[in-house]
């Protein structure tokens, strides 16, 4: 069996069991699509318009937060090491865990993401878009995450650094995703921003592992 | 592959400060080194230096097969175990799933992880979550892996501390085996190494 | 001279002379920027308020200009483990903060007369603000990993990896939102500006990146310094 396979199934079962796995994300984005009416107001006109955008921004922030550990774990207790010292680059060990937290935490929100949407008043006629352009994005989230995950090894705040070194870089995602889905409502060219949305999560695997790797050794040392 | 370690005029600072420099040391096949020294002298870091995990301030680790010199990346990411003071098992998962993933992941495979578990003692722990071990049970599922997943050179770092005096006995056994195959051991340590070993002092 | 420079020792007789003669050229080109910029007649359609730009437009500039710097130096540190290169990165840092955070700030003074609120979520002014927050994260990250080689290198990667990112969070915001008057200086077929606001702009931008200079270059000696301190503090320790 290779290594990265070996690397991937375990980090898909450290993921979906460990720590709740993927329920503290839904929980959590579930949380945030609670209290947006609460602080809006309920009516659903105002709703409505930004529902859309609120779900995607949700999704962004539930990405993000349960990435905060994928390296720190194994930071602390050695396994890095161990990862460093194996038949695959960090690079692709970078590439597996960000798949595994893919797989395991991205996907699930994905699917909830058109659910949060329409209950939040979007039309349901976007829910398949919503679905696709999170699916997508999630990719990017990840990938991009992993790089804030993996330079905040070793330092004294956690996940407030992340959100701190990730958030602008999650600029573009979130645009080119909330621009898909506004664009597909307004009867507009959606097809354009969602490959844009494609390429930069493309991009960002290609580029991130590099970056996380990097920061990895760097911790190591 | 790896049948010579050599090491040469190796100096390693942390941070600031500078751990030990002119450190030249060379290894055969069949040999045992026993780093000793103060705490702090640097023996960790001189592990992890072999191990490629950092860099040193000045000076060269090289591997040398019986063709002559090794890429130092293969050697390192095939040749070598490295087990410290963290054991890299996760505390939720059983010992045997984070053995076996640690033997997949260094080379060795189903067969070899359950062998290994037979001759160390630990089929009795293998269902249970790592978090239920005590440090010498964990100790002992990290050591495994260097008997399941044979590489020629182990840099072990206070391998023996939590074992028992029976386990200690053990796994002496175990390092005369790999002696005997032609392996390679560096060790830090505290107490005597249960096998004939080359005492080097760190930071003298 | 790059060469040369990379030795510190050479680097601090450079720079002795060096970061006081760009500060008295920065004060010299502001002197004369201004006093051209106050002899401007005010814009016609956006009168006396045009006098803002001369301070903002150079500041935004400077705040790409130090980010592409910050790259440099991290590029450079992290390749080639240069010390000094770690120095001038950490250096650079907070005065590119600055020069972005001015760029914001004359950015909403400038916003409020001419579309009649402070904060308008225009292309040019997001990109700046995201910018800002790429600058937030790398003084975060800094400051958040005590050891410092680790710090250094750490950042390195995030100053590439935003380096990356810019042009991207750029196009992206530009994509967002096209409503912002065209760049009017860089045009092409010749700058569109008249030469009156022209030279006030251009001898600030210089005076900006003077500054820049002689900041920086303090910046690094002080820099330097206080390792040489922490070196021998360690030596008179052990």
């Amino acid at each position: 069996m290779s290594g990265f396979s070996v690397l991937l199934r375990r980090e898909l079962a450290l993921s979906w069991g460990g720590g709740g796995g993927p329920l503290l994300a839904l929980a959590f984005y579930l949380a945030v699509a609670t209290l947006l009416p609460l602080a809006i107001g309920a009516e659903p006109g105002r709703l409505a318009a930004i529902a859309p955008g609120a779900a995607w921004i949700g999704l962004a922030l539930a990405s993000l937060l349960s990435l905060e550990r994928l390296f720190e774990r194994d930071y602390e207790d050695g396994a890095l090491d161990l990862l460093a010292l194996g038949p695959a680059p960090l690079e692709l060990a970078a590439v597996a865990k960000c798949l595994a937290q893919w797989i395991t935490t991205g996907a699930p929100l994905a699917l909830l993401a058109p659910v949060a949407a329409v209950a939040l008043g979007a039309e349901v006629r976007l829910a398949p878009l919503t679905f696709a352009a999170a699916l997508v994005g999630g990719v990017g989230f990840s990938f991009c995450g992993g790089i804030g995950a993996a330079l905040s090894l070793g330092s004294r705040r956690g996940g407030m650094l992340i959100a701190v070194i990730v958030l602008p870089l999650f600029a573009p995602p979130v645009i080119f995703g909330g621009g898909a889905i506004a664009a597909y409502a307004a009867g507009l060219d959606w097809r354009t921003p969602l490959m844009l949305l494609s390429a930069y999560s493309l991009a960002m695997a290609a580029l991130g592992p590099f970056a996380m790797a990097a920061a990895c050794r760097n911790a190591l040392s | 592959m790896i049948s010579a370690l050599s090491v040469q005029n190796l100096a390693i600072a942390r941070g600031d400060r500078l751990l030990f420099e002119h450190l030249t040391l060379s290894l055969g096949a069949g040999e045992a080194v026993a780093l000793v020294g103060r705490n702090g002298a640097g023996k960790t870091s001189l592990l992890r230096a072999v191990a490629g995990l950092i860099r040193p301030l000045a000076g060269d680790v090289a591997f040398l097969g019986p063709a002559g010199p090794l890429p130092a990346e293969d050697a390192r990411c095939q040749g070598l175990h490295l087990v410290g003071h963290h054991d890299g098992l996760k505390s939720s998962r059983t010992a045997f799933e984070e053995l076996l993933f640690q033997v997949r992941w260094t080379g060795g495979s189903l067969a070899s992880a359950e062998a290994a578990c037979e001759r160390l003692g630990l089929n009795r722990l293998r269902g249970l979550e790592v978090r239920k071990l005590s440090a010498g049970q964990r100790r002992r599922v990290a050591l495994a892996r260097l008997i399941a997943a044979p590489r020629p050179l182990w840099l072990l770092d206070e391998p023996l501390a939590p074992l028992d005096a029976e386990q200690r006995a053990l796994f002496g056994t175990l390092m005369d085996e790999h002696l005997a195959g032609g392996g390679l051991i560096v060790a830090a340590v505290h107490d005597p190494l249960p096998v004939a070993a080359r005492a080097v002092e760190i930071g003298a | 001279m790059i060469a040369a420079l990379t030795n510190p020792d050479q680097f601090m007789r450079f720079s002795r002379w060096a970061a006081p003669l760009l500060g008295v050229v920065a004060a010299l080109l502001g002197a004369a920027g201004l006093w051209l910029d106050f002899i401007a007649p005010p814009d016609y359609q956006q009168g006396y308020t045009v006098h803002i730009m001369f301070i903002h437009v150079p500041a935004s500039w400077m705040s790409l200009f130090v980010y592409a710097c910050l790259g440099g130096a991290s590029f450079i540190g992290l390749v080639f483990r240069h010390a000094l290169a770690d120095a001038a990165a950490r250096a650079a840092a907070p005065l590119g903060a600055g020069f972005t955070l001015l760029a914001l700030i004359t950015g909403s003074l400038w916003g409020r007369p001419m579309w009649g609120t402070w904060w308008v979520w225009d292309a040019r002014l997001t990109s700046v603000l995201v910018l800002f927050l790429f600058y937030l994260g790398y003084l975060a990250l800094q400051a958040a990993i005590d050891d410092e080689q680790r710090s250094a290198r750490a950042c390195a990667i995030l100053a590439l990896v935003g380096l990356i990112n810019l042009p991207i969070v750029h196009f992206s915001v530009t994509w967002w939102n096209t409503l912002h008057q065209g760049s009017s200086v860089f045009r092409q077929g010749g700058p569109a500006m008249p030469p009156v606001y022209l030279a006030p702009l251009l001898t600030l931008g210089l005076a900006y990146m003077a500054a820049f200079g002689a900041l920086w270059l303090v910046r690094i000696r002080a820099e330097v310094w206080r390792r040489r301190a922490g070196a021998l503090a360690l030596r008179a320790a052990g």
